[in-house]
């Protein structure tokens, strides 16, 4: 390979004429061809965060619950009795661009073997989706795809898909995202970390054979935008197979109880480079690795196939050479494959035999220092500024009238708001019998952690809202981590903990640097006043097209703990004659700029959103929160999207009972009615129950009868409020 | 009363089984590989995947060694409860009459549905009136009950078909809203609907434990408190 043909060769792998340059010196040398392949992949974006690492340097990520935090394959925190919660939330935006079903199918495989990679039976997982406006034909065949895939994945291992959220848009419209969120559940110290150790110690490969599924796709798809000649990246998407996932996940499960694994990773992007290369720098040791051993799904495969190769349902650990008798055992009676594929080392080097082309020297293929792989890929700082206005086009008008008698349905019918159960139908939301609250019942999911056993629970929410970001990034991702709090709230539930999904456009432009960084400043303030750590996450750049960048999206998933699972409020009215309450903050008022109500209106996005007092939203939180633990409601609903009327009317569906609300004067507005912004709760229970919220919780109706009746001028029938929120059956054909 | 719930490689409502069946008995779980039912008092062939079912769902299992056992079992008359891909199994295997064929609407379908009993004669439906409804879930992608036509004439004559998705809730297509089938001999049922996701108050209905508790009478053990 002469130095014209290597130089061309990195910029085709992604990695610029400085970066190349740097591997040479940190090699003292040129990189070989696995080296460059591996080097490409570990320096991505996508494993790097090269772009992101500074800025995300200002999360809180330190708790009193947390017991593990960023860093590992996924956090975890302390939930009591003993036992851990471990969660993630990771995107697989471009592989579902390219091809929906299987590129989301193997998010949710991904992020299931991050989840017990740490130690942790997954119980649950929730998805974040986002497509074009449903009106596109290209938006339904990715949401149909993305819907049958994350199913497919999740009932057929036997975990629950409890929860999620989905957005239609225009900026998605070629870049859909499919977020993937995991939780699962351990005794605290069957917690496991990934840190290779001991020298002499065996590196095993076990799960799938390797094949040229997914060659790359860490740099190919997960790193660059999106164009037009997608279809033929189709082969950089990998294939799932949750039936060897689920046989790998038992059989991790029991290696872990026995207790004979030192480390254990997950294979993800850049497949066995990226494992081996983490292992190894956590460790602070060195890996020889022998990809001749490594069981092929195809003959021939090249070395540096092997290395990147990102083949699904595969995981590597390390065991000391005694154990491999027991190992075996296990694997054999799961009928799960493992090979010892390396050998831990002193040297802290990743070195790559191949002793298909030579025996002892001649076999070393690939040798490169561990810290020059993980720690010394150089970090960008953003050039970021603010654009000159709103860079976003207006929405489409769909919606001409003003009048709320209209209003209303058309909001409970759009593709943002109408009811998910044509969607989470299609998901097992029961397996593990757990869900204590299934979708559409309660704001959060709400899941008991031993079934059958004590009521402690936990709830968990995933939200955002790009819109609402991109009309203020740093305003709509504080709405972002406070609506999520509100979610946890309804259920009763304190936030443990926050894994953070960040999907943006292409940072290396200014105007996305800038969003990005003001997107993590809110969240980081957000969670520092509510005393919140990130406990991981995942960054997703680059989720642009020709049409320009995609909303700015970061999704946040928490995780609060329940000190009673049996009492949890409903989303839904409970009985007739049951008080109504508004829960708002102290000087709050509603907006319609860059509400769902403006986006059916075909306004264009402001530039900018109102502060948000964080204390004020707080103290309301905090109220729904103790009402709901209390028992003394019945009935709990975050005002979200669509506003006040939309919350009401969700209320009257989910309990399917009607109910009279009078707003108090001057509250007719369509700012009152239809207004957004976070911190606002719909409440109902028992008049006593609702008195003695206080202050904050102001009365303003009545449970009962079979219509809606708003301020004594509205009156919906049950029947015809239903039909509305209906329509997103017509998306799945 | 002890039950046994078979484990097949990708089973997954194998240990909500387990649990379902601890509420009303002994339980422990049968391994595919083992040619044995141990002396249980009734098999329970669980829901969830088996295999992989990537041929058809059951296709495979049906040939796995634990299933000669609960065929033997079986034609000794024991109980053997087979519930959504435990119902395909007992289908594949011969145990059951009919097919399950994909829904009618081509997707996984997971929602609580009614149910009526048709036959309480059947030791899983003895402790329930005929005409009783019972709010169980359903979740599958191939739940739609199908047999020739001469055969649904037979079940029926015979009053083999124990339970029915009730008016306007049949979830998959299936003929003459069929949720569950049992043998000519009456000890071998399949149920598409998972009874095992409906004993407990706080994660829904406990209507599926009437289905348990009819094996346990059935078998004649004490019903724990």
């Amino acid at each position: 390979m002469n130095a014209g043909t290597a130089e061309s060769a990195h910029r085709v792998l992604g990695l610029t004429d400085a970066e190349h340059a740097l591997i040479v010196e940190k090699l003292g040398r040129e990189p070989n061809g696995v080296e460059l392949a591996v080097f490409s992949l570990l320096w991505s974006e996508h494993c790097a965060y090269k772009h992101s690492k500074r800025l995300l340097a200002r999360l809180p990520v330190e708790g009193p619950h947390l017991l593990m935090g960023p860093g590992e394959n996924a956090g975890a925190v302390d939930v009591g009795d003993g036992l851990a919660v471990a969660f993630k939330v990771e995107s697989h935006n471009h592989p579902s661009a390219v091809e929906p079903f299987q590129g989301a199918a193997t998010g949710v495989g991904d992020i299931l073997r991050d989840v017990f990679a740490v130690g942790a039976r997954p119980i649950a997982i929730l998805d974040s989706l986002r497509f074009g406006e449903l009106s596109s034909p290209r938006s339904r065949y990715l949401l149909d795809g993305a819907v049958a895939g994350i199913g497919h994945y999740g009932n057929s291992i036997g975990v629950a898909t409890v929860g999620g959220e989905v957005y239609f848009e225009g900026p998605y419209e070629q870049n859909c995202l499919v977020n993937a969120m995991c939780l699962g559940v351990a005794p605290k110290e069957r917690l496991i970390r990934s840190a290779a150790a001991g020298a002499g110690n065996l590196l095993v490969l076990m799960g799938a054979r390797t094949g040229r599924d997914g060659i790359g796709g860490a740099s190919v798809l997960a790193s660059a935008e999106l164009g037009e000649d997608d279809a033929a990246k189709r082969p950089s998407v990998q294939i799932g197979d949750p039936f060897e996932e689920k046989k790998l996940l038992e059989c991790c499960l029991e290696l872990l109880d026995l207790g004979t694994l030192a480390s254990l990773q997950d294979l993800g992007a850049a497949g066995l480079s990226s494992s081996a290369a983490e292992m190894a720098s956590k460790g602070e040791v060195g890996i020889d690795l022998d990809v001749s051993a490594v069981p092929l799904r195809t003959e021939g495969m090249e070395a540096f196939e092997i290395m990147v190769s990102e083949s699904q349902e595969r995981m590597l650990c390390v065991i000391e050479p005694a154990r491999w008798p027991e190992l075996e055992a296990v694997c054999s009676r799961w009928e799960v494959r493992a090979t010892v594929i390396g050998e831990v080392t002193t040297t802290r080097r990743l070195r790559v035999f191949d002793h298909r082309v030579g025996t002892g020297g001649d076999a070393l293929v690939g040798d490169m220092p561990v810290s020059a792989l993980v720690d010394d890929c150089p970090l960008y700082d953003l050039a970021s500024s603010r654009p000159d206005g709103q860079i976003y086009p207006p929405p489409p008008r769909v919606l001409e009238s003003e009048a709320p008698q209209e209003v209303l349905p058309a909001l409970l019918g759009s593709p943002n708001l109408s009811s998910r159960r044509p969607l989470f139908e299609q998901y097992d939301c029961l397996v593990g019998s757990r869900t204590v609250r299934r979708p559409e019942q309660c704001d959060a999911a709400v899941l008991q952690l031993v079934p059958d056993g004590a009521a402690a629970g936990i709830a968990v929410s995933i939200d955002g809202n790009g819109r609402r970001v991109a009309c203020d990034p740093y305003t709509g991702t504080v709405e972002a981590v406070l609506e999520c709090t509100s979610n946890l709230a309804c259920a009763g539930a304190e936030p443990l903990g926050l894994t953070n999904c960040l999907n943006f456009g292409n940072p290396e432009k200014a105007h996305v640097a800038w969003q990005l960084e003001r997107s993590v400043a809110g969240m980081a303030d957000a969670l520092t006043a509510l005393g919140v750590p990130v406990v991981g996450g995942n960054v997703s750049l680059y989720n642009e097209s020709g049409d320009g960048p995609i909303y700015p999206t970061p999704v946040v998933g928490m995780v609060g703990s329940l000190p009673a699972g049996d009492r949890v409020p409903g989303i839904g009215f409970a009985d007739e004659g049951h008080l109504v309450a508004l829960v708002s903050p102290r000087g709050f008022s509603a907006s319609l700029p860059g509400s769902e109500l403006a986006k059916l209106h075909g306004e264009a996005l402001p530039d900018g959103l109102p502060e948000i007092d964080i204390e004020a939203v707080r103290e309301c939180i905090d109220l729904v929160r103790a009402a709901a633990r209390s028992g003394g409601i019945a009935t709990a609903h975050d005002v979200a999207e669509g506003g006040l009327a939309v919350a009401l009317a969700e209320c009257c569906l989910a309990g399917g009972i009607g109910a009279s609300v009078v707003l108090p004067e001057p509250e007719s507005s369509l700012a009152a009615l239809f207004g957004e912004g976070v911190g606002r709760f719909v409440v109902a229970g028992p008049r006593p129950g609702i008195l003695a919220l206080g202050e904050r919780a102001a009365p303003i109706g009545t449970v009962g009868g079979q219509s809606f009746e708003l301020n004594g001028a509205c009156k919906w029938g049950l029947g015809e409020l239903r039909e509305a929120s209906g329509g997103l059956a017509s998306a799945f054909g | 009363m002890r039950f046994g719930v078979v484990r097949f490689p990708g089973s997954c409502d194998e240990v909500d089984a387990l649990r379902a069946c601890e509420r009303f008995g002994e339980a422990e779980l049968l391994w595919h590989g083992d040619p044995d039912v141990k002396g249980v008092d009734a098999v329970v062939i669980p829901g969830g995947f088996s295999y992989g079912d990537y041929l058809r769902c059951g296709a495979i299992a049906r040939f796995s060694p634990v299933m000669e056992a609960v065929g033997r079992f079986a034609s000794d008359g024991g109980p053997v409860l087979g519930i959504c891909n435990g119902f395909q199994v007992l289908c594949e295997a011969g145990l059951l009459p009919g097919a399950l064929l994909p829904n009618t609407g081509r997707r996984f379908l997971c929602r609580q549905v009614e149910l009526e009993v048709t036959s309480a004669d059947t030791p899983f439906t003895g402790a329930c009136a005929v005409g009783q409804v019972l709010s169980i879930p359903v979740k599958h992608t191939s739940g739609r009950y199908y047999a020739p036509p001469q055969m649904l004439r037979e079940l029926e004559a015979e009053d083999q078909v124990t339970l029915r998705y009730r008016g306007g809730q049949n979830p998959n297509g299936s003929a003459r809203d069929i949720a569950a089938v049992v043998n000519r001999a009456r000890n071998v049922m399949g149920v598409m609907p998972h009874p095992e996701h409906a004993v407990d108050p706080l994660t829904g209905s406990t209507d599926g434990g009437r289905l348990f508790e009819s094996l346990v009478a059935h078998v004649g053990g004490p019903v724990p408190a």
